[in-house]
């Protein structure tokens, strides 16, 4: 989408972990650091615009090779270094685009990069880490996938510059034979279509929908609040089982995935059945 | 060819040929087959009549449970004549609450592994963020299942695997693909679309197949197993995976190996799909003799 600037990461980065930089050895399209939420020390990532990125389909804030496994990396890292000890909170901070569209990202295989990178958010999520999601800008298709989908709790900011989708209008509309305004209609008719974040927030995926009034300048009192609803996330998170069975026993979800309900219980009720 | 193998040829059964509900049917030891949430309990997509495209009464997903060599199985299909596989909140909640139940038995201390049948590309749009949460649930499931029993993607084709669905088929234990099967993130449209013909030209078939095909994906060790368009071997090859039981360690999580690899490859040109199959590894024989 033409409106994606990609200084969202940065920004909420900064504000969160008190810098913005790569780890030794990773591309500069992936912000690693650690720094203190509430009474833990969390890690925080985010994937960022690197215009001089290796990989040329890769600079503009998409999700390629090096930035799935440079966070698949950072993420078990954590995982190795607390083995024995209290899981530390994981906090992806999401502002993607996509995933990187390439010949050369084809052939090496980046549905491999983008699943180890999910694998790592996942396993930490089982091995007991509390891992958060916020999402500040875009968060589309496989990026999502790969930085962010496999989190125990997402937040995300109620504002137009947010959203969660599959695929960006314009191809979507060209993939189902619609023109972008026979799309935006059915969009805001059906709510897993739409491109707002508040028909988003009714599917029930959502841990919650925060508000700040400019995203891309935060006052402090806004990250103050931030701060304060990661950890409450993260408590949140830490008192329950560590599957996403909370996104299909949400109210959102008993709403708007009753056909998943449906699934779930007969398929559960048939699945004990005698031969 | 040799006389043995144009018989080979001719007398193979194509498992490509059959539906989804067959591939699963083919799959599990003769006789313990029991499709659960089939057509007749009518379990539809809900999101499609209303956009006046026709819903099938099992949303292209065949869920079939029974015995692979003797041992507790579940078998999830998908179709990819209906709606080119595409995963919506139904077919998709089918596939990972099957895999759900899976798990389950596995920690009932009954072992049950999971073939999923990946003919899709992708999220399916009319479903549009319910497919996607549906995908990221599914993957949740296979990192669930895959810690007691594993979980095989077969690939056979003709739709391959691409979009979302790709990076379920990168958390299996176990990847089998035909020759005629591809597997990738992004298919060459879209590619095409997003940077151009000179990035990636959908109309060249013999590229696109170099590239995302089965033999490749096999000699690039990203896919565990290359198959003949023939049921018997077919059912074969994952006989021997469930066998075979859980990897030491599964391909996704080898993050410093492949991450190794990206750095070791020249990003400033074009590969040649050939050719590639020695830079991939190239990295890997220095190490080795370190």
């Amino acid at each position: 989408m033409s409106d994606f600037t990609g200084v969202r990461g940065t920004v909420w980065f900064r504000a969160l972990a008190g810098q913005a930089s790569p780890m030794p050895g990773d591309p500069k399209s992936v912000l690693t650091a650690d720094a203190p939420l509430g009474n833990d020390q969390a890690r925080f990532l985010c994937v960022v615009p690197d215009p001089h990125a290796r990989f040329p389909c890769a600079r503009h804030g998409e999700v390629g090779l090096e930035e799935g496994y440079a966070l698949a990396t950072r993420v078990r890292e954590i995982i190795e270094l607390d083995k024995n000890t209290t899981k530390r909170p994981i906090v992806a901070i999401v502002d993607v685009k996509s995933q990187a569209y390439g010949r050369r990202e084809e052939t090496a295989a980046i549905f491999l990069a983008a699943s180890a990178a999910a694998d790592a958010y996942g396993s930490a999520r089982l091995a007991g880490h509390p891992v958060i999601t916020l999402v500040v800008g875009q968060a589309f298709s496989g990026a999502f996938l790969t930085h962010g989908y496999q989190a125990n709790r997402i937040l995300a900011f109620d504002d137009d510059g947010v959203i969660i989708h599959a695929m960006h209008k314009e191809a979507a509309a060209r993939v189902t034979l619609r023109s972008v305004q026979e799309l935006e209609k059915l969009a805001r008719e059906i709510a897993p279509m739409s491109y707002d974040i508040r028909d988003y927030a009714k599917l029930g995926l959502l841990h919650k929908l925060l508000h700040v009034d400019n995203p891309e300048n935060p006052t402090q009192q806004e990250i103050h609040a931030v701060k304060g609803e990661l950890v409450s996330a993260i408590e949140d998170a830490r008192n329950s089982p560590v599957d996403l069975r909370n996104r299909l026993e949400s109210k959102g979800a008993l709403e708007m995935r009753k056909a998943s309900l449906r699934v779930r219980s007969l398929l559960a009720e048939q699945w004990l059945a005698e031969q | 060819m040799s006389d043995q193998r144009y018989a080979n040829f001719i007398n193979r059964q194509s498992f490509i040929e059959l539906d989804a509900r067959e591939r699963a049917v083919a799959l599990l030891d003769e006789g313990t087959a029991r499709e659960l949430v089939g057509p007749f309990d009518r379990v539809e997509s809900p999101w499609l009549a209303i956009q006046d495209v026709t819903p099938q009464s099992d949303d292209g997903c065949v869920v079939m449970k029974g015995k692979i060599a003797g041992k507790a199985a579940v078998v999830v299909a998908l179709e990819g004549a209906f709606q080119g596989g595409s995963m919506g909140e139904v077919s998709g909640e089918k596939m990972t609450a099957a895999l759900d139940l899976a798990c389950a038995d596995n920690e009932k201390g009954i072992p049950t592994s999971a073939v999923i049948l990946l003919e899709t590309g992708g999220v399916r749009l009319q479903e549009a963020n319910l497919g996607l949460a549906a995908i990221a649930e599914l993957m949740a499931s296979i990192l669930a299942l895959r810690k007691h029993s594993p979980v095989i993607c077969l690939t056979a084709g003709t739709v391959g695997c691409f979009g979302g669905m790709a990076l379920a088929a990168g958390l299996a234990s176990y990847v089998v693909m035909t020759r005629e099967a591809r597997l990738g993130m992004n298919g060459p449209e879209v590619i095409e679309q997003e940077n151009g013909v000179e990035e990636f030209d959908s109309s060249d078939r013999a590229l696109i197949w170099a590239i995302h095909g089965g033999e490749q994906r096999f000699a690039t060790g990203l896919a565990d197993a290359l198959v003949e368009d023939d049921t018997p071997r077919v059912a074969e090859a994952i006989r021997k995976l469930v066998l075979q039981g859980v990897p030491p360690v599964h391909r996704s999580s080898q993050v410093t190996l492949y991450r190794k690899r990206i750095e070791n490859l020249d990003s400033s040109v074009q590969w040649d799909p050939k050719e590639f199959r020695s830079l991939w590894l190239k990295g890997d024989a220095k190490e080795e003799t370190v």
